[in-house]
């Protein structure tokens, strides 16, 4: 359930920029998984959001170009849902840089080696992100579903096998004070699976959609105010440099898709040149986290310190 | 008739990183080949021995300089690098190198650093070239090869009003031409490239007749004896085993896919 957003006065206004990234909601709300941790509640039958199709992306993609995009990330739901995903990555490859935030479970051989074809083929990286929830499936099935934790594990090794070099994310569901534990128990599982460069990045849980309703949700104060934002480095945030586009138009960002707030039209260019009320309580977690969503790895492949 | 003039030559360091061996060694070499002008692209310390033997060299052969994230950071008595690096163990060794350099850089050239300009803007066969260390518009911004399209080039050369662009602060050198513009990133001399070669590398620009050709050139130095100077300064294993056998030990989380597969760590 979306939190209620605080009166606008008291928001400060994200200032407008360049579009550095991207991020195509490929997926909608549409996903074969239903983790209790989902911030925009997706499921096998939630279509808020629908799937979109390469004639959807390509308007965007032109757009896009014209204005100087760095990079394109694609997400949703899960993006292996889509048929055309192999095409769509295909064609925006051919202007960026691509990444692709999957729950790896539907990540099949035969469509790694598609795509690790489609890869070699241009100048610009192919980037996977694999989304799981701890190093075992008794922490990982609990969120995402019995059995998940193993077919994640298979995606993950059918990339590796064609020579990608997945970045493995996990929402902290734990006690931060076990950060090192999960990581080296990440780090272990991987290497015994032949994934011996694992790469790892740990992102806070956003309390929104299915996790608010696991947890508490975001209580009143959490709002960046007036005295937060003064002196903050706003190129830290997401939406600073980036916007998100779904079947429904532009948004400012994917954490805010399915939230009319977060909806601004339907041309980035546009979307570009109007300062955004930061009102949202999501907004407080991404000021707190800064941009919890670019490649960066945020754990030590191997412990060494 | 007058014999033509041979063409103008322009060499690019990219980051020092303390290789004072290495840059007294591509400094003889771009003199050698004719090198009129000669431009480093920041980042004077970290990684190696001795911060202070490197100024003199730069001095002494009037080498015009750019502030990297570094020299600001050192120049400023920051306490951090501002490598941009967002990844624990990457930070984690950034800051052994950063407090080693920091305390080992006389106040002299920390103010010298403090005082080095963003970015220098040149003019070689009538055509603009902009310095700089990261990217035009962010000292600390990665520009690889696999995730600086062609597009986004084109903003940067417009926005900044440039025909070539020459950074640094990767690590890693490479090419490409859009439409006419050319950008280069020069690499660094202060490390190798990743690949397994001892040997560091810098461009050199030479005017020709259909404007400016860059390439990238490979010099041998004393490598091992900059490692045991760097072994018994207590710098961190990761560092002089990258010296030693051409491949980075400590590797950016950051770095991309398509670079990354090409190494080892
Ligand atoms: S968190 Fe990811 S995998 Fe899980 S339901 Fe949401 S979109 Fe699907
Ligand atoms: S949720 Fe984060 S990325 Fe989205 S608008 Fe708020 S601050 Fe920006
Ligand atoms: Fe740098």
């Amino acid at each position: 359930m979306p939190s209620t957003p605080a009166p606008e006065t008291t928001a400060p206004l994200l200032p407008p920029g360049p579009l550095d990234a991207l991020w195509i909601q490929l997926g909608g709300t549409l996903c074969n998984l239903q983790c209790t941790h989902c911030f925009i509640s997706c499921s096998p039958k939630n279509k808020s959001l629908d799937l979109m199709s390469l004639a959807d992306v390509e308007p965007y993609l032109v757009e896009a170009e014209r204005l100087g995009t760095r990079e394109y990330y694609f997400t949703g739901g899960e993006v292996f849902i889509v048929k055309e995903l192999e095409a769509i990555v295909e064609r925006t490859l051919q202007q960026g840089p691509v990444t692709l935030l999957t729950n790896g479970t539907l990540t099949t051989l035969e469509r790694a080696t598609r795509l690790a074809e489609i890869a070699a083929a241009t100048p610009y990286s192919l980037e996977f992100r694999v989304s799981l929830d701890g190093f075992t499936p008794e922490t990982n099935d609990v969120i995402r579903g019995r059995g998940t934790f193993e077919r994640a594990m298979r995606g993950v090794e059918n990339l590796v096998s064609v020579g990608f070099l997945p970045i493995i994310t996990a929402t902290q569901v734990w006690d931060p004070s076990e950060n090192l534990n999960v990581i080296a128990g990440f780090s272990e599982e991987l290497r015994r699976r032949g994934y011996d460069r694992p790469r790892l990045k740990i992102l806070p849980v956003l309390k929104m959609g299915a996790e608010a309703e696991r947890t508490e949700g975001y209580a009143d104060y959490e709002r960046i105010t007036e005295d937060m934002w003064r002196g903050y480095d706003a190129s830290l945030l997401l939406c600073h440099a980036s916007r998100t586009v779904s079947g429904r138009g532009v948004h400012i960002c994917p954490i805010l898709v399915d939230d009319p707030a977060g909806s601004i039209g339907t041309s980035l260019t546009e979307s570009l040149d109007r300062p955004y009320p930061l009102t949202h309580s999501a907004c407080y977690t991404c000021w707190q986290y800064g941009s919890i969503c670019s490649n960066a790895s945020s754990a030590p492949a191997d412990g060494g310190y | 008739m007058t014999e033509s003039s041979s063409p103008e030559r322009v060499a690019l360091f990219g980051g020092v990183y303390s290789n004072y061996l290495a840059l007294e060694s591509v400094i003889d070499d771009a003199r050698r080949r004719g090198a009129t002008r000669l431009y480093c692209l920041g980042d004077l310390g970290a990684f190696g021995p001795h911060p202070d033997r490197v100024f003199p060299l730069l001095v002494d052969a009037n080498v015009q300089t750019v502030q990297g994230n570094y020299d600001h950071s050192i120049g400023h008595r920051r306490d951090d690098c501002a490598c941009g690096y967002t990844d624990p163990k990457d930070n984690y060794f950034a800051r052994i190198s950063y407090s080693y350099t920091f305390e080992n850089t006389s106040d002299r050239w920390k103010d010298w650093l403090r005082d080095l300009n963003p970015s220098i803007d040149i003019e070689l066969a009538g055509r603009r070239v902009h310095l700089c260390h990261g990217s035009p518009r962010q000292t600390n911004e990665f520009l690889w090869e696999s995730t600086t399209p062609d597009p986004f080039l084109r903003r940067l050369f417009r926005d900044h009003e440039t025909d070539v662009i020459a950074c640094t602060h990767t690590g890693l050198s490479w090419q490409r031409t859009v439409d006419t513009n050319l950008i280069v990133n020069v690499g660094v001399v202060g490390r190798p490239e990743n690949d397994g070669c001892t040997d560091v590398s810098y461009c050199m620009l030479t005017a020709g007749e259909n404007g400016i050709v860059a390439d990238q050139v490979r010099v041998a130095y004393d490598h091992e004896r900059l490692s045991a100077e760097m072994r018994s300064e207590g710098l961190p294993n990761e560092f002089t085993e990258t010296i030693e056998t051409g491949w980075w030990k400590s590797c950016l989380e950051i770095l991309p896919a398509k670079e990354r597969a090409r190494g080892k760590c």
